[in-house]
């Protein structure tokens, strides 16, 4: 009953009216001017007559979406495999190491997708570079983590007296697992299953460092048909294609999954292992997947120092140089990407987070229009990173708005990525307040701007510090916008390495190699500190049971 | 002289206080008892301004203040589930109210040391209330009321959740508190020994 009290009643101590819409000025706008506009502006492109037909009947699209469909269901239904033993172990048993496994696990899932490709690049033979093979095994690779972290989080609470139950009632391991343990984890398989699938079939990064010119997915067609061909219509109906599908995908999901939906009782508790067999399960499981998740990334480093066969610091002393033999341009510089991607996370990085804590805030304080910026505020983040940057190519390229050649478009757009996992991370944590908290600043004399700056702005400074590293991590590995807004002169990293990694010659490659491991590095190093921060452990509302 | 005149209010088409009056006295301590669900709570929050009643008024030595936000009121209210900010200390707890009311800092720092040693936390300031037991968060949430010098301090079943030694305990000391501060005020209990302990007056609230 208070709930509703709250909202009915507590008109006393309310924020003014134009408090809200204040907050959400800014985001509001900038969501209509860089997002709905340039999508608005792609939608016009295709209404044009003929364009559609023109489109789609071009040689090799047929080819291109059979591709893109059958390597997003086999790369799911391989991750789900993979995927399932270490989701097991780690949503059920207690191990020394286990939070280390854990990361190991889920930590490539956050790193760009240029530097998974880039591992793969260094760690499967010749032979495999190019071909359709090699794409899968870098999408299942990055994708465990999606399983490990939404099949296991179901898994987790499956609660021990169902199987107990089940095996008492005479239930072999078989019959346990596919009577009932895989029935109530459906949900979870769905859920993971359309996130793998959404993130693969929208694959771009991967895709264009080792899928080879024969294999293109959507996004790459896409993105091959407006910076190759200059083809921007034909790019505008490939990505409204896409769209479409994704929505589709996406509303046939939640209906499956509504339905298949289950109460699980269950709190989280893990346990040890105790028989022979559990250990030997563990034990087996934890060490294969920390192997196979740190491999790739360990030969992608170590082939940063190997050239002509011999380790050298040779690649890493010549990153800034722009030549590869006097004479013979290397067409960019290495070393000047890494700055001109620090300085645009830096700007991403304040924007999303001034932008996204304000959303949160306007979120937060509002009262009945807060979830229509919630969900506005999502939409970027349900649309390809190649769309977003087609979309702010074409819109902001003539009268009125040219702003072609305009540096800072770079870094709205990643800003425009990274918004939403900021907002993300904030309105959860401003959920979690009691309305009481508010009524105790109230009753303490505090005016309702101030009880607001006291509990609401006060309670997300610590995980704010978080999401801009989250915002930051995001920005410097942005591939799939960034594409279509470079300009030569000012490649960032992914871009650099991209380029480098696609060269003939061994020393553009170890050189591409050693800026993926600074990419890797510094994505790393963020998103450990950052994760703490965000999800913070021991937090006092936590340890308090609020 | 706090005064609550013919407060009515109603959730769901249903009466949850019909036409209650109550005065409090200045230095008065009074108890208002009472079955749970009879809207004990809610009188409070009427009072502290943080629900508009659907009728009635309220008044403090003699001035409406019915329509006031509760910041304005200078009634102090100390909470059933104590809501201590988790991101402040004990410290910053306690002098919140004070600083709501830009004291300067030698003399907040004075008062929140006084409150401190009042309630028998002194050494306690710069701790985490996570790390709190139950009765210190009561102590710290009392403190914390106490310091701006309310007018009148509203207790909504303040020592609720504490095992009977440490309620007794509690209970002598808060009516002590209450007595050598002169705090006027009106505590919501469904305890009768709470009652006798704290109060001067009880008042029976029935459905």
């Amino acid at each position: 009953m208070a709930g509703r009290v709250e909202r009915d009643r507590a008109a006393l101590n309310r924020l003014p009216r134009w408090a809200v819409p204040a907050l959400a000025a800014l985001p509001a706008g900038g969501l209509a001017l860089f997002f709905a506009y340039p999508v608005g502006t792609l939608l016009t492109r295709v209404l044009r007559p003929g364009s559609v037909t023109d489109v789609l009947r071009a040689p090799g699209l047929a080819g291109v979406l059979w591709f893109t469909v059958w390597q997003a269901v086999v790369s799911t239904v391989l991750t789900l495999v993979v995927g399932f033993a270490p989701a097991y172990v780690l949503a059920r048993y207690r191990f020394t190491g286990r939070r280390a496994v854990l990361a190991a696990v889920t930590v490539p899932f956050m790193l760009p997708t240029v530097v998974v490709g880039a591992a793969f690049v260094a760690l499967l033979p010749a032979n495999w570079h190019g071909t359709a093979r090699a794409v899968v095994a870098a999408h299942v690779f990055f994708n465990i983590a999606v399983v490990v972290r939404l099949l296991g989080s179901m898994w987790a609470v499956v609660p021990e007296g169902i199987t107990a139950a089940a095996r008492t009632l005479g239930a072999s391991p078989w019959h346990l697992l596919r009577h009932v343990v895989l029935p109530l984890l459906r949900p979870g398989l769905w859920a993971s299953a359309t996130v793998v699938f959404l993130f693969t079939f929208t694959s771009f990064g991967t895709v264009r460092l080792l899928g080879g010119p024969a294999h293109a997915t959507l996004e790459v067609e896409i993105a091959r048909r407006a910076t190759q061909l200059g083809d921007v219509d034909g790019a505008a109906v490939l990505s409204v294609l896409q769209l479409l599908v994704l929505g589709a995908v996406v509303w046939w999901s939640s209906r499956f999954q509504r339905r298949t939906a289950v109460q699980l009782p269950g709190a989280r508790s893990l346990r040890r292992a105790r028989s022979r067999e559990q250990r030997r399960l563990v034990g087996t499981v934890a060490a294969v997947a920390t192997i196979v998740m740190a491999t790739p990334l360990v030969v992608m480093v170590s082939r940063s120092f190997r050239l002509g066969g011999r380790w050298s610091m040779a690649a890493w002393r010549t990153l800034g140089h722009t030549e590869v033999r006097p004479g013979v341009s290397l067409g960019v510089d290495p070393l000047a990407s890494l700055f001109v991607s620090l300085r645009f996370a830096a700007l991403a990085a304040l924007l999303s987070v001034v932008i996204g804590a304000l959303a949160a805030l306007a979120i937060g304080s509002a009262r009945r229009h807060g979830r229509l910026l919630d969900v506005g505020l999502m939409l970027p983040l349900g649309t390809s990173a190649v769309t977003i940057g087609l979309g702010i190519l074409i819109a902001f390229d003539t009268a009125p708005i040219d702003w072609r050649a305009k540096w800072w478009l770079i870094p709205v757009g990643h800003a425009l990525v990274a918004t939403p996992f900021v907002v993300r991370a904030l309105v959860p944590v401003l959920r979690a307040i009691p309305a009481e908290q508010r009524n105790a600043a109230a009753v303490l004399g505090a005016s309702p701007w101030r009880a607001w700056w006291a509990v609401d702005v006060r309670r997300i400074s610590a995980p704010l510090v978080g999401a801009v590293g989250l915002a930051a991590a995001i920005s410097l590995g942005e591939f799939g916008a960034t594409t279509f807004l470079t300009r030569s002169g000012r490649e960032t990293l992914p871009i650099a390495i991209a380029r480098l990694l696609t060269r003939a010659g061994e020393t553009p490659r170890a050189q591409g190699f050693a800026l993926a491991t600074m990419l890797l590095v510094a994505t790393a190093l963020i998103i450990v500190i950052a994760e703490r921060r965000v999800f913070g452990e021991g937090s006092v509302l936590d340890a308090r049971g609020a | 002289m706090l005064e609550a005149h013919d407060i009515t209010v109603r959730f769901d088409e249903r009466n949850v206080l019909d036409r209650v009056s109550i005065t409090v006295a200045d230095g008065e301590v009074v108890a208002l008892l009472g079955p749970s669900g009879v809207g004990k709570s809610t009188l409070l929050r009427v009072i502290a301004g943080l629900l508009v009643a659907d009728a009635g008024t309220v008044s403090l030595d003699g001035v409406d203040i019915t329509r006031w936000a509760s910041h304005r009121r200078n009634i102090g209210l100390v909470f059933q589930d104590e809501q201590l900010f988790p991101h402040l200390t004990v410290a910053g707890n306690v002098g919140f109210g004070l600083r709501m009311r830009r004291t300067p800092h030698p003399e907040l720092h004075r008062r929140v040391q006084e409150l401190l040693a009042l309630v028998g936390l002194s050494g306690f300031d710069d701790r985490a209330v996570g790390g709190l037991s139950g009765g210190e968060a009561k102590r710290v949430a009392l403190a914390r009321s106490l310091a701006p010098r309310p007018r009148v301090l509203l207790l909504d079943e303040p020592l609720t959740g504490l095992d009977r030694d440490l309620h007794d305990r509690l209970a002598t000391d808060l009516a002590a508190l209450l007595r050598s501060t002169g705090t006027s005020a009106l505590l919501v209990t469904h305890d009768r020994d709470e009652a006798a302990t704290i109060a001067d007056r009880t008042i029976m609230l029935a459905s």
